[in-house]
């Protein structure tokens, strides 16, 4: 069958799952007072239309920012800002000021979705199809598996279209930042990367791996020549898209400093809520926000994020390649989400996306992660009421997977990419021949966990002494299988001595 | 072999997951009419299972589907007991749905298995190197992915699927040369819902001819002194049999003519509020341009012209203005003298199975386009059986596709919610994009499939839905004439079905 169709019907897939998912619950329905997520988006549209710039990031009468104040850079205020004029079209209530809070109904719940849905459509997807059709050295099959792989992946339909968040903007931008990088169109890249992060800040998480490849690559075409008049051209694009990101904002410093007051709330802790984070699973055993100050843990969560990507990052300037630059983002990523300050869950998907895009070259170890990384989400979804769309959702993925990938027979340590690692191990290690069979068991031990932990979380009630046990035993699980991909992938990009171009065949 | 009927169980397995998903929309009357089922089995004793009049909507399938439903009610009561209470009217809780989209799930197995039967004998001309060119393969896909079977089952909620799964495996086991157990599979089939004997004439010709007259002569003709006693003996029996054990507890107790007034409800009009896009949706409309016509040209004279109108919620009897009124017993004649080429071609000139498949596909069309209000969803009846002719030859796909398209496009309006029109819109565009290109990849060699006609007349299906479900609703015409998206679908998609009626018809008398 041709490429175009097979292509379509993906996408059709993809589109199809999707508006299945955003049948179901949305965070916060029919709760009272605060809602949820989905309030929150509804309640920005109703700012951004009613109230001038100025007010947008300030608490004052009609701007109340305890009740879910902005807090994402402009680019989401002008966001929703544009779908509150189609909401005036449709119907004024939506978005009056003060008298639309809470508003629930079954119309404006289809309104809402179907942004998500034109959101995606525009962005996310477009960048996901192209990136897999242009995939180097793999074949029609391999690069449509790869695309209904990504398309199907649970955790940012889940997040997107049943909690109600607008990821795949950032993400889309981020990924076609990616994709411009990778046809050597720089300036078109750091464009679509600024977009992203002007769009959720928690894009910053990936900005040192782009920093890193882009200064190493100006650094190979000589610090003298070309490769500073590349990297002038680059700050310059950054900075203007920045200044144009930010233009109404820009005329006094006191809005420039609010808004970043109400990015970063540093005054908040360490953490919130169950997280599969370092800090989250360390306090089960030391209660660390009583053990420390509020700067210590600070302090301490910027060493440890820095120390856990240092090495990647210093690797990839010296020696920027495309490959390098994408596992970099992972490891970046994971170690911010392990160690860094008030960290949500819904970050995971930061890491997630990057890890898709390597589906092609490790299905075993990327749908693995994928699999934990939605598993991680599992009590936000319990408590939005998405059971069943996440059981269906990661079965499918699982299925789609394994069929295409053929995950269970590829285990050698070459699929894994670790062929070099390995044979460093095996000079100390000599009995280290059993890979295959230990990394197909612990992936069926850790399957077998995470089903467990998922029907004894939807079906039991926690004894009366330990509430919270099923959020934090899951989040300490993936926590534990954070830490191990966090080796695995730093492992890949610290041994691996190929560039870009001498990659084999992969078929 | 083995490898692709593995793939094809992978290929249920995200069919089974879509229809859990779509659990979660809201749910049609069938899915009242069904729980109502469930009580009356469970509470009532078997003799009032035909009297039961609580609920409107009462019991009218024979009664083997009853017997189902009582078997279900079983376990019906660990999900939640109030949905068996029969006071409980239009009853929907979460387990309620929940239980019931499950109880479609769990009987579609049999659909699966009577799928992968049939994908057995499938022939293709040259085996594929691909796995997804594999004719098999791309006959598994369109049955198990069928849109119209997908909306009509977990969307809208029935059991087509179980059913269906029946009538595709008794085609099997004919191909089979198992012929008993096809006569069996299809006499239970026939009890289960009687719409099927649409087809029967089908299986009794062919069961007569190529299988009681075992013998050919050298010409192919007929050996009268073939004829073996014993095995329609055996026939006669099975078929008897299975009426014993289905309708026998009911000729007991005196309630046959009760039983046959529930199965058989003649008052209903020629045609549903929804015109079925057959022979008699275009004769309405004909009707009417004929009446507004002479209206306005002062032909006819208003006063006589009645009100009631065909469109209107009620299915009530009602007269046509211009062309004669059609009764019950016309469409049967006309059922009748449309089915005779096809049976007559099945007698003459036998070829073996797959020209008894021609011949149930022609019964189950001719059928949809002369019966007595018949409903969209029985033209799966022909789609579904097509199928399997449509992988084998470059005609019969050509034919398949058109059907298909106009018989899907047709069921649009059973979902009007803003929320179902997406969803069916990604699943319709899902289904004719794999089928088109799977099609036309397996016929490569053969040229286009469609001439360009044919292809204009399916493009402008496009339009024509942007039109009645975004334009016209926003016109002031809406509330004026609010059928006149019902009236365009219906007539558009008969011109289509019977189009591909026709040449179907001429393609098999001519081979």
């Amino acid at each position: 069958m041709e490429k175009w169709s097979l292509m379509t019907i993906t996408v059709l897939l993809g589109l199809i799952v999707r508006w299945t998912v955003s049948f179901g619950s949305y965070s916060g329905a029919g709760k009272p007072p605060m809602y949820g997520d989905y309030e929150a988006q509804r309640h920005w549209q109703e700012v951004t239309y009613n109230l001038p710039i100025k007010q947008w990031y300030f608490n004052t009468s009609d701007n109340n920012l305890q009740y879910w104040g902005l807090d994402y850079p402009p680019l989401t205020a002008y966001h929703s800002l544009l779908c509150a004029y189609v909401a005036k079209l449709i119907n004024p209530d939506w978005i009056a000021l003060h008298t639309s809070r809470g508003y629930e109904s079954q119309p404006h719940k289809l309104f809402m979705r179907a942004t998500v849905l034109i959101a995606d459509l525009l962005v996310y997807i477009p960048a996901v199809i192209l990136y897999c059709c242009y995939l180097k050295e793999t074949s029609t099959k391999k690069k449509i598996a790869s695309a209904l792989c990504i398309l199907l992946y649970p955790g940012l339909i889940l997040i997107d279209y049943g909690h109600f968040q607008y990821n795949s903007v950032s993400l889309g931008f981020a990924l076609w930042g990616v994709l411009f990088l990778s046809y050597n169109w720089d300036l078109l890249g750091s464009l679509a990367f600024c977009l992203a992060i002007n769009y959720k800040h928690m894009e910053l998480y990936h900005s040192l791996p782009f920093f890193c490849y882009l200064l190493g690559k100006c650094c190979q075409k000589g610090l003298t020549g070309k490769g500073l008049v590349l990297l002038i051209k680059i700050a310059f694009t950054v900075v203007a898209s920045f200044a144009i990101c930010w233009l109404p904002f820009c005329t006094e410093v006191e809005q420039i400093l609010q808004v970043f007051r109400r990015l970063f709330p540093i005054d908040r802790g360490l953490f919130e809520d169950k997280v599969a984070n370092i800090w989250c699973s360390l306090s089960v055993l030391i209660k660390i926000k009583n053990v420390m100050s509020p700067q210590t843990q600070l302090k301490l969560s910027f060493a440890f994020t820095f120390l856990t990507l240092l090495p990647a990052c210093i690797k990839l300037t010296l020696q920027p390649s495309l490959r390098r630059f994408k596992f970099a983002l992972v490891s970046c990523a994971l170690s911010f989400f392990l160690f860094s300050f008030q960290v949500h869950e819904k970050s995971i998907l930061l890491v997630s996306i990057p890890v898709c895009l390597m589906i092609n070259e490790i299905p075993l170890m990327c749908t693995w992660f994928l699999l934990v990384s939605t598993f991680s989400l599992l009590p936000l979804l319990l408590k939005d009421g998405l059971l069943l769309a996440y059981v269906v959702t990661t079965l499918a993925f699982l299925t789609v997977c394994a069929t295409f990938f053929s995950i269970f027979e590829k285990t050698s340590e070459e699929d894994l990419q670790l062929k070099s690692l390995s044979l460093s191990i095996r000079a100390y290690i000599p009995s280290f021949k059993a890979f295959p069979k230990i990394i197909k068991s612990l992936f069926i031990v850790s399957l077998t966990l995470m089903g467990i932990l998922t029907s004894m979380s939807a079906t039991l009630t926690p004894p009366q002494k330990l509430p919270d046990l099923f959020p934090v035993s899951v989040s300490v699980v993936s926590c534990v299988h954070f830490l191990f991909f966090l080796m695995y992938f730093n492992a890949i990009v610290l041994w691996d001595s190929r560039n870009g171009r001498n990659q084999k065949k992969i078929n | 072999i083995r490898s692709e009927i593995g793939f094809q169980r992978k290929l249920w397995n995200p069919c089974g997951i879509q229809s859990l998903k779509k659990k979660k929309n809201s749910h049609s009357t069938d899915f009242e009419v069904h729980r109502n089922w469930l009580a009356i089995t469970h509470n009532l004793p078997v003799s009032q299972w035909y009297y039961e009049a609580t609920s409107e909507w009462t019991l009218d399938y024979p009664p083997f589907f009853a017997w189902l439903e009582y078997a279900l009610s079983h376990v019906a009561k660990y999900f939640d007991q109030e949905m068996l209470v029969i006071q409980n009217l239009n009853y929907s809780s979460q387990a309620t749905v929940f239980f019931q989209r499950l109880s479609v799930i769990f009987t579609d197995i049999l659909f699966v298995y009577a799928a992968h039967e049939c994908c057995k004998y499938v022939n293709g001309k040259r085996p594929g190197k691909e796995l997804l060119e594999k004719p098999m393969f791309v006959l598994a896909v369109l049955l198990l992915w069928n849109f119209g079977l997908l909306i009509v089952d977990h969307i809208h909620f029935q059991y087509n699927g179980f059913l269906f799964g029946l009538m595709l495996l008794s085609v099997a086991r004919l191909f089979q040369k198992r012929h008993l157990e096809g006569a069996l599979l299809f006499a239970v089939l026939l009890h289960f819902k009687h719409i099927y004997i649409y087809v029967a004439p089908a299986y009794c010709v062919y069961l007569l001819r190529s299988y009681c007259f075992t013998a050919n002569r050298a010409d192919g003709s007929l050996k009268w002194s073939s004829f073996s006693f014993l095995r329609i003996t055996l026939l006669g029996l099975i078929v008897c049999l299975v009426s014993a054990l289905s309708l026998g507890p009911f000729a007991v107790l005196g309630q046959l003519p009760q039983v046959i007034s529930r199965l058989f409800p003649f008052k209903r009009g020629l045609c549903h509020a929804y015109w079925a896009p057959n022979f008699w949706a275009l004769y309405n409309a004909v009707d009417k341009t004929l009446a507004v016509v002479g209206i306005k040209y002062k032909f006819l004279d208003p006063e006589k012209i009645s009100k009631a109108s065909m469109t209107g919620g009620l299915v009530q009897e009602f007269q046509h203005t211009v062309l004669p009124s059609v009764t019950p017993l016309a469409t049967l004649i006309c059922t009748f003298i449309s089915i005779l080429p096809s049976v007559f071609c099945l007698w003459f000139k036998p070829q073996g199975p797959r020209g008894f498949l021609q011949c149930l596909i022609l019964c189950a069309l001719s059928s949809f386009m002369f019966g007595w209000h018949v409903h969209e969803k029985a033209i799966l009846l022909a789609i579904l059986p097509l199928s399997l002719l449509a992988v084998e030859s470059p005609k019969r796909a050509g034919i398949y596709l058109i059907l298909t398209t106009t018989g899907h496009f047709s069921l649009f309006p059973l979902l009007f919610t803003p929320p179902e029109i997406t969803t069916k819109i990604l699943l319709m565009l899902l289904f004719t994009v794999y089928s088109f290109s799977s099609l036309r990849a397996l016929f490569r060699r053969e040229g286009p499939l469609l001439n360009w006609l044919e292809t204009i007349y399916l493009i402008a299906l496009v339009p024509l839905e942007i039109f009645c479900e975004i334009v016209f609703p926003l016109t002031p015409w809406n509330l004026k004439f609010p059928f006149i998206p019902l009236l365009l679908t219906s007539v558009y998609c008969a011109l289509g079905i019977t189009y591909a009626w026709l040449k179907l018809y001429v393609s098999v008398l001519t081979e």
